[in-house]
């Protein structure tokens, strides 16, 4: 596999325009959580001009529902959540300024079309990889929405957090690219 | 006769929402090493050596393997001369999800009415498959589904005229549309013919089998490795990145079906497809 490229959060129109589909990435910094209920609520907020739990602008959110932590760890087993749940509601977070996701399969034409227009990556954890994805994780914190149990707001910090990018910004996706490679008839 | 005290299931549920949580079944490990040494995409190989860490990670540290620790489904045999005493079999069990959930660290990702959805915080009530059975013991299998996989299952009801190539066609269909969303590399388990009910339930209960094993059935057991090569050849591969590893395993199962129709179902296990079992043995009264 290619060599790891590694970045730092926020993430610049600078870096977007950096990295391309099927780059080894490894991002450090501050990255934010949310899942299902997490971006109901958000667009919600959206369209009643309510603040975010954070400013949208050069940020990653990552899609995840971690396990509980026990007493000694950071956070419990923290893998990626299928992404296409959140379809319907991230190119308006795209539109405020988010420029990363992190998530594992498929996105709508309309996901990827506002991350051409804005300028936006998505890229793919491991799915199921939770216990390992931990690891890189150094502190987690609720920052919104602590009803919600798993699908809370929590800002993270992260180092060395490992990733591909799936679709850059260019809209090249290497879910078409990979699976044409070693298709056989 | 025998008899089983309702306590003695609470902590055999518990012990095994947790263990198939945290240890992969050793079948799958050994499908990871042979993938490993057939996939030829970088990114691949990448992938299953990295899923090969988490397993072992999660094994060693008593850490859920995946974040999505998944609904609980069991499947439940009960022998005719079973006398389960001190309670309801079926409170026993949704205890016993209840307190693994709990002490395992489990997370609780079941949501107390579908449109609703607030979540009811201790991963019940669990999804229970009954079967009575001759003897006297009790035979538990916990199999934790995460619903990255779930969700990409499918159904069709079959004219009888499409035949086998009409079934296997909606198999192969159905992995490809699924593509990385279900955390490949998959286990895809077949249900076909019975009613609708019955082919979904075959199909997740054939995701029980052990990766290697196939339908006992010769022809059957040919149509698995053609499906199975038929799904590797759509080049998905490992998370969807491309390669030759798409799916482990296919496994297929069968039952009578109506002459007018032939339901197939297909439910796809992700590549921690968890299932951990027990006997419990009564005691004579």
């Amino acid at each position: 596999m290619s060599e790891a490229i590694r970045i730092e959060t926020p993430l610049t129109q600078e870096k977007v325009k950096g990295l391309k589909a099927g780059d080894n990435v490894l991002i450090s910094g501050v990255i934010y959580t949310g899942r299902d209920a997490a971006h109901k609520i958000m667009i919600e907020a959206i369209e009643h001009d309510v603040d975010l739990p954070f400013s949208m602008k050069d940020q990653i959110i990552y899609f995840v529902g971690p396990t509980p932590a026990k007493e000694d760890q950071v956070i419990g087993s923290a893998g990626p959540t299928t992404s296409g749940r959140m379809d319907a509601y991230s190119p308006k977070l795209i539109a405020e300024g988010l420029t990363g996701m992190i998530g594992k399969g498929l996105r709508s034409p309309e996901v990827i079309e506002a991350m051409k227009k804005h300028g936006a990556i998505y890229f793919g954890a491991i799915g199921g990889a939770g216990a390992l994805i931990a690891k890189r994780i150094v502190s987690a914190e609720v920052i919104a929405y602590p009803e919600l149990g798993p699908e809370a707001v929590r800002r993270l910090v992260v180092k060395d957090f490992p990733v591909i990018v799936i679709i850059d910004h260019e809209g090249n996706n290497l879910y078409d690219i990979g699976k044409a490679q070693y298709k056989r008839a | 006769m025998k008899e089983i005290l309702v306590e003695e299931i609470v902590s055999a549920v518990e012990k095994l929402c947790i263990g198939a949580n945290y240890d992969l079944g050793s079948d799958i490990m050994t499908g990871f090493q042979k993938a490993l040494k057939e996939e030829r995409s970088p990114i691949g190989i990448e992938v299953l050596e990295r899923l090969i860490e988490n397993a072992e990670i999660a094994h060693a540290e008593r850490v859920p393997m995946c974040q999505d620790t998944g609904m609980a489904v069991l499947f439940v045999e009960i022998g005719q001369d079973l006398h389960v005493v001190g309670g309801g079999l079926t409170e026993a069990i949704n205890e016993g999800v209840r307190r693994g959930y709990d002490l395992g660290y489990l997370r609780k990702s079941v949501v107390k009415d579908p449109f609703e959805r607030v979540n009811t915080g201790d991963n019940t009530p669990a999804v229970i498959h009954y079967d009575i059975v001759p003897g006297d013991s009790l035979h538990l299998v916990v199999a934790p589904k995460g619903f990255g996989s779930e969700n990409m299952g499918g159904l069709k009801m079959c004219k009888p005229s499409e035949g086998l190539e009409g079934a296997m066609q909606f198999v192969v269909d159905t992995v490809e549309r699924a593509g990385g969303n279900p955390c490949p590399p998959i286990i895809v388990g077949v249900g076909v013919g019975g009613t609708m009910e019955k082919a979904t339930f075959l199909a997740k209960k054939s995701l029980l089998r052990k990766v290697g094993n196939h339908n006992q059935e010769e022809r059957l057991a040919k149509i698995e490795e053609e499906l199975l090569d038929r799904v590797n050849r759509l080049g998905i591969g490992p998370q969807g990145f491309g390669g030759v590893t798409t799916a482990l395993a296919v496994n297929v199962e069968v039952y009578p079906t109506h002459i007018a129709g032939m339901p197939v179902a297909v439910n796809i296990g992700c590549h921690a497809t968890r299932h951990i079992e027990i006997t419990l043995q009564g005691r004579v009264i």
